[in-house]
C-alpha cells in the first residue's frame, strides 16, 4: 500500500546544503509492520514525515494506495492525512486547547470515523482513563505520548506511522501500546511503520530496515 | 556584561523591524490624537484671551439703543451734552462666504486706536486711506476680494473682525447717518440719556464660559484615543517581551541579574518612548491643524466665538505630549516587566494555563467594571454639573470594558457547547484559549464601537429634533428686516392687503434673575398656536400670554435657573408666571417671551423693524421680488424660511464635523490595536496550529478559522457595544447636553447605523485578521514541523 521509490531530501541552512536522504526505497503492504532503525540525525523523522505527507521531497515518488504524493494538492495532502493515515510524533502532538478526551476522539472525528466504544478501549488500555479530563500540557512527557498514540490508534487509520512511540515510556507500558499496535495490525489490516531505538521492539514487530547514510539498508 | 545583554537585546529588533514600528506606531497614534486635541483647545483658549485681553477692551460701559441705532446727530448732540464717548458702528457682512464684523470707530476718540497704530503716521493713513486692519490670517483669506480698501496686517485685532474708520464702516455695510453704540470713555454724569437709550455695561467676554463644555467634550475624547492608543502600546511591548522570552531565560541562566536586566530594558522602553512621543508631536499637529478650520466654524456657529485659522507651536504643549508618551509607555510597560520579574528561568506558563488563570482574572475585572460604573451614577447622584456627568461617563465606559472580557468568554462557552462538528469544537476551544490574548484589544474596539454609536446616536437625535424644530420655529415664509423704525413702519403698512399675517418680531434687553435676557413679544396669531417648540405648557398658554398673565421661557432658562411651569419670573420690576417652555436650540442664552403689549407697556417703545411674513407659498417669490424692489432694505434683510433653515443645517452639519473625524480616527487606532495583539499572539499560534494541520486540515481552512474567529469576536464585541453606546448616548442627551448647553433632547434609535458601524468593525477586524491569516496559509510546513521537534 506504501511505495517509498528512490526518494530525495535535503535541508538547506542558509550556506549550507544538507542531503538527509539520497535515495530511500521501500515498500510495504497492508497488514504488514515494519521497524525503522538508525542513529539520532539519520533522518528517520524526515523520512516518516515525508510518508505522512507533512512535507515536500526533492525527487522520486511516493505512493499510497496507489495515489502519487507528487500529483496531490495542499487539500489532497491533508485529506490523505485526515482519512488514510496517521502519524504519532516523536513528541508535542497534542492539541494545546482540547482535553485529553477530546484529543484522544478528534482524529477519529475529523476521519469521519468516531467510535466511542473503540475510543474508550483503546483509553483504558493505555492508562488514560483518569487523565480524560486534564489538559495536554498539564501532561508528563510519557503521557502525552500516550494520548497521541490512543488519538492514532482509536481514528483507525490504513497506514499508523509512529516515531519512537515508546521512547519515554517504561518497559511495561511500551509493551502494552507495542501489543495495542500490533493488534490492530492483525485485526484491522493496519501497516504499521515504527521508528525505535530498542532491539527488543525491532525484534518483537519481525521486518526491519536500517537507515544509514541517506539510503535503506 | 550589560553590553553584551544590550547587544542581545538590541538584536531583536534588528530581526523584527515591523514589530518595532508597530510599537513606535502604537505609541505614536496615541500620543497624536491626545496631543491633536490639546493643540485644539490651546488654539481655541488662546483666541479667547486675546480676544477679551486686545482689543474687545473687556468689561466697559455703553451706551446703546435696543433694536436700533443711535442717530450721528444723536451723538453729536451728546458731545455737546458733556458726554465722553467714543461712536462706533458694527456690522456684520459676508466676505469670501465667511462672516465678519465690520467695526468702524473714530480714530480721534477711540481708545483702542492708539492699540492699533503700531507705527506713528497710522492715525493719518487710518483716516486718510481708509484702510482695513485685520489678523493676517483674516487678510490672508480676503485678498482676493475685489472693491475692498487696502488692507493692513495687524495682529492686535480680534479675530474675525476688520477694524476701520467709520466712513469706511458705512460705506461697507450700507448704512449712513448710524452708529451701533457708544463708548463711555470717562463715566461722569451729564445728565439724563436721550429718550430710547440706554446705558449699560457690556459683560466681559463669556466665551470661555460658554466653550467650556465644548472643550471639556474634546478633552474627554482625548483622553478616550489615549486610552485606546495605551491598549496598542501595551499590545506591541508584550509582543516584544512575550518574543524575547526565550533570550531573557537564557541572559538569566548565563548569569545576568534579574535587576540588571530590568534596568536595561526599561530604559529601552523610556528611549522608544521619547521616539514615538516626538513622532506622535509631529502627528498631532498636523492632525489639529487639518481639524482647526472645523473646529473654529463650530465654534462660530454654536457660540459666536471666534478662533484664529493658524496653529502655534507651543513649548508647554511639546512637553506635555512627551511626558504623555513617557507616562503611556510605563503604564504599558509596568505589566511586562513584572511578568519578567516572576518569569522562571525554566520553562514557562503556556498558552492554556494562561486562559484558564485569566478566567479567573476575568471575573474579578468584572466585578471591578461593575464597581466603576455604579461609582460613576453616585458620582451624578451626589454631585451636580458637568464634571458629573463625565464621571458618569468614564465610569460606564470603563465597566463595560471590564466586563467584556467575562461577557465573551461566556458566549464562547456557549458556543463551545452547543458545537458538534470537531472542527467547530476545536475552533470554540481554541477561541477561548486566544481569548485573554485579544482581550484588550478587544476592549479597544469595545470602547471605539461604544463611542461611535453612542455619539452618532446623540448627533441623529438633536439632528431629527433640531430639523423638527427649525420648521416649527420657522414657521413664516419670509423674514424682513428693514433698515429702521420708519422703514418698518412703511414696509408694514404696505405688506398689510398684500399677505396673510405680519407678525412683528420685537425684544428688549433686560435681566432675568441677574443673567442678560433677550425678552420677545408677540401679537396674537394662529401661526404661534400651531408652530411654536413647547416643552411644557399651561392649557391655555396662550390666551394668557395675549392676556399678559404669563411668559414663555427658554429650556436653557428653565434648566438654568430651575423655572419651570408656574414658577414666577421678574420682568421689569413685575412678577410673571412661566406658562410654558420652549425648546430653543442653538442659541446659549436666556430668551423669554410676552405679549406684545406688554412687551411695551413694561419697556416702552422697543425697537419694530423686523418682521415674519405669512404668505402662500406659491406667493413668495412675488412678494419677495416686489419688497426687494420697492423698498431699500440692507443687504440680508430679506430671508425666505428655506434659506435661513439650509444655512442652520450646515452650521450643524458643520459642528459634528469634528466629532465624526475623531471617531473614525480612534476606530482605526482600535483596528490597530487588533492587528498589534494578532502578532503579538503569532508566536504562540504555531503549537496550536501544528497539531491539527498533521491531522488532515489545510493550513487554507486554518487561516480562514484563523480570520473566522477574530470576525466573529469583533461581532461578539460590537453586540455588547451597542447597548454601552446606546447608555453613553442616554447621558450625552440627558445629562451632558443638559449641563452644558441647557437643553435635554429626545433619544431615537437608527439600527441602521448600528448594522453600519458593526460592517465597519468587522472589516476593521477583517483587516486586521488578514495579514496574520495570510501569514498562517503561507507557512511553510518545515516550520510546523519544527514545533514537533523543538523545545518550546
Ligand atoms: N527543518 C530542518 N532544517 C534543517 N535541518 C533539519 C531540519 N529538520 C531536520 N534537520 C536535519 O536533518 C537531519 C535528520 O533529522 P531527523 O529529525 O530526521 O533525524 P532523526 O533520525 O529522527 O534523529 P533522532 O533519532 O534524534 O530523532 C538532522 O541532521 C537534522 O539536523
Ligand atoms: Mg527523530
Amino acid at each position: 500500500m506504501l511505495k517509498i521509490d528512490t526518494v530525495t531530501k535535503s535541508y538547506d541552512t542558509g550556506a549550507q546544503h544538507h542531503r538527509v536522504l539520497q535515495g530511500v526505497s521501500l515498500h510495504l503492504a497492508a497488514g504488514e509492520a515494519l521497524a525503522l532503525t538508525g542513529e539520532s540525525g539519520s533522518g528517520k523523522s524526515t523520512l516518516l514525515h515525508l510518508a505522512a505527507a507533512l512535507d515536500g521531497f526533492d525527487s522520486g515518488e511516493i505512493t499510497l494506495n496507489g495515489a502519487a504524493y507528487s500529483g496531490l494538492d495542499d487539500r489532497g495532502r491533508a485529506q490523505l492525512r485526515r482519512e488514510t493515515l496517521a502519524l504519532v510524533f516523536q513528541q508535542f502532538s497534542l492539541v494545546p486547547s482540547l482535553t485529553v478526551g477530546d484529543n484522544i476522539l478528534f482524529h477519529a472525528r475529523l476521519a469521519g470515523r468516531p467510535d466511542p466504544a473503540w475510543a474508550a478501549e483503546v483509553t483504558r488500555r493505555l492508562g488514560l482513563s483518569d487523565l480524560t479530563g486534564r489538559w495536554p500540557e498539564a501532561l508528563s512527557g510519557g503521557q502525552q505520548q500516550r494520548v497521541a498514540i490512543a488519538r492514532a490508534i482509536a481514528a483507525r487509520p490504513q497506514l499508523l506511522l509512529a516515531d519512537e512511540p515508546t521512547g519515554n515510556l517504561d518497559e511495561d507500558t511500551a509493551t502494552r501500546v507495542l501489543d495495542l499496535m500490533l493488534e490492530l495490525v492483525r485485526e484491522t489490516g493496519t501497516a504499521l511503520w515504527l521508528v525505535t531505538h530498542s532491539e527488543a521492539v525491532a525484534q518483537r514487530v519481525g521486518r526491519r530496515v536500517h537507515l544509514s547514510g541517506g539510503v535503506l539498508a | 556584561m550589560t553590553r553584551v545583554a544590550w547587544g542581545a537585546l538590541i538584536s531583536h529588533w534588528r530581526r523584527q523591524p515591523l514589530q518595532l514600528v508597530t510599537l513606535i506606531l502604537g505609541l505614536a497614534l496615541a500620543t497624536a490624537l491626545w496631543s491633536a486635541v490639546q493643540a485644539i483647545n490651546a488654539e481655541a483658549r488662546a483666541s479667547y484671551a486675546r480676544a477679551s485681553e486686545q482689543l474687545a477692551t473687556g468689561t466697559q460701559a455703553i451706551i446703546d439703543r435696543p433694536g436700533g441705532g443711535i442717530a450721528l446727530a444723536t451723538y453729536a448732540q451728546m458731545r455737546r451734552d458733556g458726554w465722553n464717548v467714543a461712536p462706533v458702528l458694527q456690522g456684520r457682512i459676508v466676505l469670501e462666504g465667511r462672516q465678519v464684523t465690520i467695526v468702524g470707530i473714530d480714530v480721534l476718540t477711540h481708545p483702542a486706536a492708539a492699540v492699533t497704530g503700531e507705527t506713528p503716521d497710522l492715525t493719518e493713513s487710518f483716516l486718510a486711506e481708509g484702510r482695513l486692519f485685520a489678523r493676517p490670517d483674516l487678510i490672508a483669506r480676503l485678498s482676493g476680494v475685489p472693491d475692498l480698501p487696502p488692507l493692513q496686517a495687524n495682529a492686535a485685532v480680534p479675530p474675525g473682525e476688520l477694524w476701520t474708520d467709520i466712513s469706511v464702516a458705512e460705506r461697507l455695510l450700507g448704512q449712513t447717518g448710524q452708529l451701533s453704540h457708544l463708548l463711555v470713555l470717562d463715566p461722569i454724569d451729564a445728565g439724563d440719556l436721550a429718550p430710547g437709550l440706554r446705558l449699560r455695561v457690556e459683560e466681559g467676554n463669556d466665551t470661555v464660559q460658554l466653550t467650556r463644555s465644548f472643550h471639556l467634550n474634546l478633552t474627554a475624547f482625548g483622553f478616550l484615543a489615549f486610552g485606546v492608543g495605551l491598549f496598542i502600546v501595551h499590545g506591541a511591548i508584550g509582543l516584544a517581551f512575550e518574543q524575547r522570552r526565550a533570550l531573557f531565560r537564557t541572559l538569566r541562566a548565563l548569569g545576568v541579574p534579574l535587576r540588571r536586566l530590568m534596568l536595561v530594558l526599561s530604559i529601552e522602553l523610556l528611549g522608544l518612548a521619547v521616539v514615538a512621543g516626538a513622532l506622535g508631536l509631529v502627528l498631532g499637529h498636523l492632525v489639529a491643524a487639518a481639524l482647526l478650520p472645523d473646529v473654529a466654524a463650530t465654534l462660530r456657529g454654536l457660540y459666536g466665538a471666534e478662533v484664529d485659522g493658524a496653529l502655534a507651536l507651543r513649548p508647554a504643549w511639546v512637553l506635555a505630549g512627551l511626558a504623555m508618551a513617557l507616562g503611556g509607555a510605563v503604564v504599558a510597560g509596568t505589566g511586562a516587566l513584572a511578568k519578567l520579574r516572576r518569569l522562571p528561568i525554566l520553562a514557562g506558563a503556556t498558552v492554556v494555563v494562561w486562559a484558564e488563570n485569566a478566567g479567573l482574572g476575568s471575573r474579578r475585572q468584572a466585578m471591578a467594571g461593575v464597581a466603576l460604573a455604579v461609582l460613576g451614577v453616585i458620582a451624578l447622584a451626589l454631585f451636580d454639573g458637568l464634571v458629573a456627568g463625565f464621571a458618569l461617563l468614564a465610569g460606564l465606559l470603563l465597566g463595560a470594558a471590564l466586563c467584556l472580557p467575562l461577557c465573551l468568554s461566556l458566549m464562547l462557552r456557549l458556543g463551545h457547547s452547543a458545537a458538534s462538528g470537531p472542527v467547530a469544537q476545536w475552533v470554540w476551544a481554541d477561541a477561548r484559549a486566544q481569548l485573554p490574548g485579544l482581550s484588550l484589544a478587544l476592549m479597544a474596539l469595545m470602547l471605539a464601537l461604544a463611542t461611535n454609536v453612542g455619539v452618532s446616536t446623540m448627533v441623529s437625535s438633536f439632528r431629527l429634533t433640531f430639523t423638527g424644530w427649525l420648521d416649527q420655529r420657522l414657521a413664516a415664509e419670509l423674514y424682513v428686516t428693514a433698515r429702521d423704525d420708519a422703514q418698518g413702519a412703511e414696509i408694514e403698512a404696505w405688506l398689510a392687503p398684500r399677505v396673510q399675517a405680519v407678525l412683528p418680531i420685537r425684544s428688549a434687553g433686560d435681566r432675568l434673575n441677574g443673567q442678560p435676557a433677550t425678552i420677545f413679544g408677540i401679537i396674537e396669531h394662529q401661526t404661534y398656536r400651531d408652530h411654536w417648540p413647547l416643552l411644557q405648557a399651561d392649557p391655555a398658554v396662550w390666551a394668557r400670554i395675549e392676556a399678559g398673565e404669563g411668559v414663555l421661557i427658554n429650556e436653557q432658562l428653565a434648566y438654568r435657573q430651575d423655572l419651570w411651569l408656574g414658577d414666577q419670573v421678574t420682568l421689569a420690576g413685575q412678577s410673571m408666571p412661566v406658562v410654558g417652555v420652549y425648546s430653543d436650540y442653538g442659541n446659549p442664552n436666556p430668551q423669554a417671551i410676552i405679549g406684545m403689549d406688554t412687551l411695551l407697556q413694561l419697556y416702552g417703545d422697543v425697537p419694530n423693524y423686523r418682521f415674519g411674513l405669512r404668505v402662500p407659498p406659491a406667493q413668495v417669490d412675488a412678494v419677495r421680488a416686489e419688497l426687494a424692489e420697492r423698498f431699500d432694505l440692507p443687504p440680508g434683510g430679506l430671508r425666505a424660511n428655506t434659506e435661513v433653515k439650509q444655512v442652520s443645517k450646515a452650521v450643524f452639519e458643520n459642528t459634528f464635523v469634528v466629532t465624526g473625524a475623531l471617531n473614525a480616527l480612534t476606530l482605526g487606532v482600535a483596528g490597530f490595536a487588533i492587528l498589534t495583539s494578532l502578532l503579538t499572539l503569532w508566536t504562540s499560534r504555531l503549537p496550536q496550529i501544528a497539531p491539527v494541520w498533521s491531522l488532515g486540515l489545510t493550513r487554507r481552512t486554518i487561516a480562514l478559522v484563523e480570520l473566522g474567529r477574530s470576525l466573529m469576536l469583533a461581532a461578539f464585541t460590537a453586540l455588547i457595544a451597542v447597548p454601552v453606546g446606546l447608555g453613553l448616548a442616554w447621558v450625552l442627551l440627558n445629562v451632558i447636553n443638559v449641563e452644558a448647553f441647557g437643553w435635554r433632547l429626545p433619544m431615537f434609535l437608527f439600527p441602521r447605523d448600528w448594522a453600519l458601524l458593526t460592517g465597519l468593525a468587522l472589516i476593521a477586524a477583517a483587516l486586521a485578521a488578514g495579514w496574520p491569516a495570510w501569514r498562517v496559509a503561507r507557512v511553510p510546513p518545515a516550520m510546523l514541523l519544527k514545533v514537533f521537534a523543538n523545545d518550546r
